[in-house]
């Protein structure tokens, strides 16, 4: 059954179980991964999977489910106990469908579907992942080992409709190939990583160039040790920072502010951060992984400032969350997993870049700490506690001198974007959630000895 | 267990679900399995799965959120040398069945003669998680009275509470493997999982307290003893308790774990490098290293997925093998790893019940199952009393581990000081990390008091999450790097 018969069938049966509202998302996926390791083949995975996620009011109530069996009389048994389960559950008085007066989805193609991808054959992506894996492993002899390169595809078709009428989909591909060379030296072996990830096959870094980068951050934490517990100014490369924008990002969703679970209560159009910190939301930009035309709830999407000159000017909101915290509309951040209920979500979401090169940061300090990987789960997004295990370099008068490994890097997230004291202007989007190298002024990294 | 209750009323619900209602033949298992065992393939498989997950949430004092999800399909697996070939589709029919070997085998580019297998439905060794009820057939509205009491229990508790969200998630997972052999195991995995977390406030300062529990086990479980209280008082304590938390100190000292959910140290520390695929493959710390002393002679660590009713639990694993008991280290010795059929075979051991995979539409890997260290003889509150000065960490959120520089970390989210002997004031929550091949040679005290942890432990590898389960005796080691933000010494 195609994907919009599918979702008016449910619509129409969700209605005549007496749901008062309904919207339905509709996804098929295909997927192909190919792994290689020293250089000969190691798993192949190909499948094809459909999935349907109803969501029903009943009044105020309302019930997420979720199937893959798409037989009519499956579906129609499938939204009959959907409207069952919301009647069980209390009454929400912000529950509903998001309110789509304006319903301009026009714009710019977003460059979302790449056929080369949605047909790249095992073949093909056998020799992206070999490529990338010879070329890390030829990189220096010091590269012993690998855990493998690997190379997927995958091609989604994503249909939205409501009992509102509205009623769209779009196709999207994402391509990514990486590979985990490991190495050894004296003291142990050493592992990390690099990839590429992209909706269409003509950005895809070159495997040759995906191998190298990986080898010679594989390298560089060869002979890694501990250093001193102290304070020092803490560079956080662009793949880390990512990783602080991502705990930024959920503390702005709508859901963690209502909730109080998120260390930016109360915060909204108060600074956060110095006034040379901008960050954004942009569901718009073309071929980026996180860009689509409408959420999950229809909303049309937009770019968003979220920080602006250090200042919280946005939450990230679906219809839900806007209503609870007293706002009109969404922001259309609704995203959702086919079985559960929307749920803001950042689309592009980063910091944008400086003047300063990252190389220019790191000379500037006298003494302090590179940050190029951090491991555990250590963040309380709701006192905003930070506490990562980290591995890096140490920073000595402006210099990158030896690497670090088994320590921690620990502070608030609060008083860290308010001690960002210079961004770099490295932003490459290689991930949803992006960053430039920043500088922490201070922050305690704990380590032996 | 008594082996003649066997096989469990499980398996056969699990076979008339896949043979009478989907109407799955024997004749196509047959078939699928000899094509896909061409001639030089090593294995082939097939995992047939239904799984419904249903969940309820509170938050604001009201259930307003359920939701039910329900996927059903079939992974076929072709393994060729170390190469897996691998499709999944959720088309359960002859047709499906066909296409999915046929793309298994394509993909692990190998084809021809098809070999003759009979299928043979088999008795579970194990009946670990048979059960009166079913949980995913509890109405919704007991659940939803459940969650209704604890908002009103923790709120009653301390008034400083401002908010309680607390969920119950169920799920009934049915599962159907063939093997190479024709063995055919069937199993319903039934799982429980309740979590509860509160928001405590004063004076604008919030902090959070999170506790849970499950297994595979009733849904009455959770009501036993009024057990779903005892989860919300320890959630509304932690979250009060940190109200009054002070900065964390920083750098290395004596570290005291309590038991439980700090078991957690072993499965980052020891138990993902002990997986037979990164040993294979020569990229775990722990390669190359067995019968070589990786612990002190107090530790004795084991891998055990033959508990009754724990979250970690199975009664065969993901690929047919019926789940066992693994001595990991043996007073300090270490002594095997975790394997599933693909990496026993490469490296010429036995399968030990531990290939396991999240779900059809992903390969099995070897992962843990319910991993602890056996009690030793000491006092716990002696332990406490012998440092002079350190962390007594309790309750844990998640950890992490790069298999290959040894290097890992676990994050404490209840923790104390010890000074001159004593537990004294609270902290804040804090990532311990240290080197997995020497953290427990560290252990100086093993307490007589092993707990098991009350059963929420997720695990993720390669993109796949399973159940696992985590135990400790109180411990006591020397030395371990402590990321708070106050620097020490």
């Amino acid at each position: 059954m195609l994907l919009p018969e599918a979702a008016e069938l449910v619509l129409r049966a969700a209605k005549a179980n007496g749901a008062t509202a309904a919207d339905v998302v509709v996804v098929r996926t295909r997927t192909l991964t190919v792994g290689v390791r020293s250089g000969a083949i190691e798993k192949v995975a190909q499948a094809e999977e459909k999935q349907l996620g109803l969501r029903v009011f009943v009044g105020k109530r309302s019930a997420v489910c979720s199937t893959s069996s798409f037989a009519p009389e499956a579906l129609r048994d499938f939204a009959s106990a959907a409207c069952a389960l919301a009647k069980v559950v209390a009454e929400d008085n912000y529950a509903g469908l998001a309110d789509l007066e304006e319903q301009t989805l026009e714009g710019p193609d977003l460059q979302l579907f790449d056929s080369r991808v949605s047909e790249l054959g095992p073949d093909e992506a056998r020799q992206l992942a070999e490529r990338a894996e010879r070329s890390a492993l030829e990189f220096d002899v010091r590269i012993v080992n690998s855990e493998g390169a690997e190379c997927s595809t995958e091609s989604t078709e994503t249909w939205y409709a409501s009992t509102m009428g509205f009623a769209a989909g779009y196709s999207a591909t994402v391509i990514s190939v990486s590979v985990v060379p490991v190495a050894k030296g004296s003291n142990g072996m050493q592992r990390d990583f690099w990839y590429s990830v992209v909706r269409q096959l003509e950005r895809l870094a070159s495997p040759e160039d995906i191998g190298r980068k990986a080898a010679e951050r594989t390298l560089r934490r060869l002979e890694a040790r501990s250093v001193k517990s102290c304070e020092v100014p803490v560079v956080f490369d662009s793949e880390t920072a990512a990783s602080l924008l991502g705990h930024l990002a959920q503390a702005v969703i709508g859901q963690s502010i209502f909730r109080g679970t998120s260390f930016l209560v109360g915060r909204l159009g108060r600074q956060i951060a110095p006034n040379f910190v901008n960050i954004v939301d942009d569901a718009r930009i073309p071929a980026a992984l996180g860009s689509k035309p409408f959420d999950a709830e229809g909303v049309p999407t937009r770019r968003l400032g979220i920080v602006e000159g250090g200042y919280l000017r946005s939450y990230l909101m679906d219809s839900y969350s806007a209503r609870r915290l007293g706002f009109e509309k969404s922001t259309g951040s609704a995203s959702r997993a086919v079985g559960s209920p929307p749920f803001a979500a950042p689309t592009n979401f980063f910091l944008l870049p400086g003047q300063v090169p990252a190389e220019e940061i790191v000379k500037s300090l006298k003494r302090g700490l590179y940050v190029t990987n951090l491991i555990g789960f250590g963040v309380n997004l709701t006192t905003g506690d930070y506490s990562r295990g980290a591995g890096g370099l140490w920073i000595e008068n402006g210099q990158l001198t030896f690497p670090v490994e088994e320590v921690t890097v620990a502070g608030n997230l609060l008083d860290m974007f308010a001690r960002i004291e210079a961004v770099g202007s490295d932003l490459e989007l290689r991930r949803r959630v992006a960053s430039p190298t920043i500088l922490i002024g201070k922050l305690t990294v704990a380590g032996r000895g | 267990m008594d082996d003649r209750t066997l096989p469990s009323c499980a398996a056969s619900e699990a076979q008339n679900f896949f043979f009478d209602q989907l109407g799955l033949q024997p004749r196509w298992l047959e078939e699928s399995v000899g094509s896909a065992l061409c001639r030089r393939c090593d294995d082939a498989d097939l995992y047939f799965e239904h799984r419904t997950v249903e969940s309820v949430s509170l938050e604001d004092g009201l259930v307003k959120s359920a939701t039910r999800q329900t996927r059903q399909g079939v992974g076929a697996r072709v393994v060729v040398g170390d190469r897996t070939g691998y499709a999944h589709t959720d088309d359960l029919t002859l047709e499906g069945l066909r296409l999915a070997t046929r793309t298994a085998q394509a993909i692990a580019w190998q084809g021809g003669d098809s070999r003759s297998v009979a299928v043979v439905v088999e008795r579970p060794r194990h009946n670990l998680y048979s059960l009166h009820a079913a949980p995913i057939l509890v109405p919704v509205e007991e659940k939803v009275r459940v969650l209704q009491h604890v908002d009103e229990y923790a709120r009653a508790f301390d008034a400083r509470i401002r908010n309680v969200l607390a969920s119950i998630v169920v799920e009934q997972k049915l599962v159907l493997i063939v093997t190479a052999e024709g063995r055919v195991v069937a199993d319903v995995q039934p799982l429980v999982r309740m979590q509860v977390t509160c928001i405590a406030e004063e004076k604008g300062n919030r902090q959070q307290g999170t506790f849970g529990g499950g297994g595979r086990v009733a849904f009455d479980y959770l009501c036993e003893n009024q057990r779903y209280l005892y989860f919300t008082r320890k959630a509304a304590q932690q979250a009060v308790r940190n109200l009054d938390a002070v900065e964390a100190p920083a750098g290395e000292m004596v570290v005291v774990l309590g038991p439980g959910w700090p078991g957690i140290l072993l499965h980052e520390a020891v138990g993902h490098g002990l997986e037979g695929d990164f040993n294979r493959k020569g990229v775990s710390a722990f390669a190359g290293r067995l019968g070589e002393v990786v612990a002190s002679p107090l530790c004795t660590v084991v891998d055990d997925g033959t508990i009754a009713n724990r979250r970690g639990s199975l009664n065969a694993d993901d690929e047919g093998t019926p789940t066992g008991r693994t001595v990991l280290i043996e007073k300090g010795v270490l002594v095997a790893y975790l394997q599933d059929r693909l990496n026993a075979r490469l490296m010429g051991m036995s399968p030990t019940g531990n290939g396991r995979r999240e779900s059809f539409a992903h390969p099995p890997l070897p992962r843990m199952t319910n991993t602890f260290l056996l009690p030793g003889e000491s006092d716990p509150e002696e332990i406490i009393r012998s440092v002079d000065y350190g962390l007594y960490a309790v309750h844990f959120g998640g950890g992490q581990v790069d298999i290959t520089s040894g290097k890992f970390v676990f994050s404490a989210s209840e923790a104390y000081l010890i000074e001159r002997g004593k537990v004294t004031r609270p902290v804040k929550g804090a990532t311990l990390i240290g080197h997995g091949p020497e953290v427990l040679k560290r252990i100086t005290r093993v307490g007589h008091d092993l707990g098991l942890d009350e059963g929420i432990g997720t695990c993720g590898k390669d993109g796949q999450s399973v159940p696992v389960g985590v135990g400790l005796p109180t411990v006591r080691i020397d030395g371990l790097t402590v990321g708070g933000t106050q620097p020490v010494g």
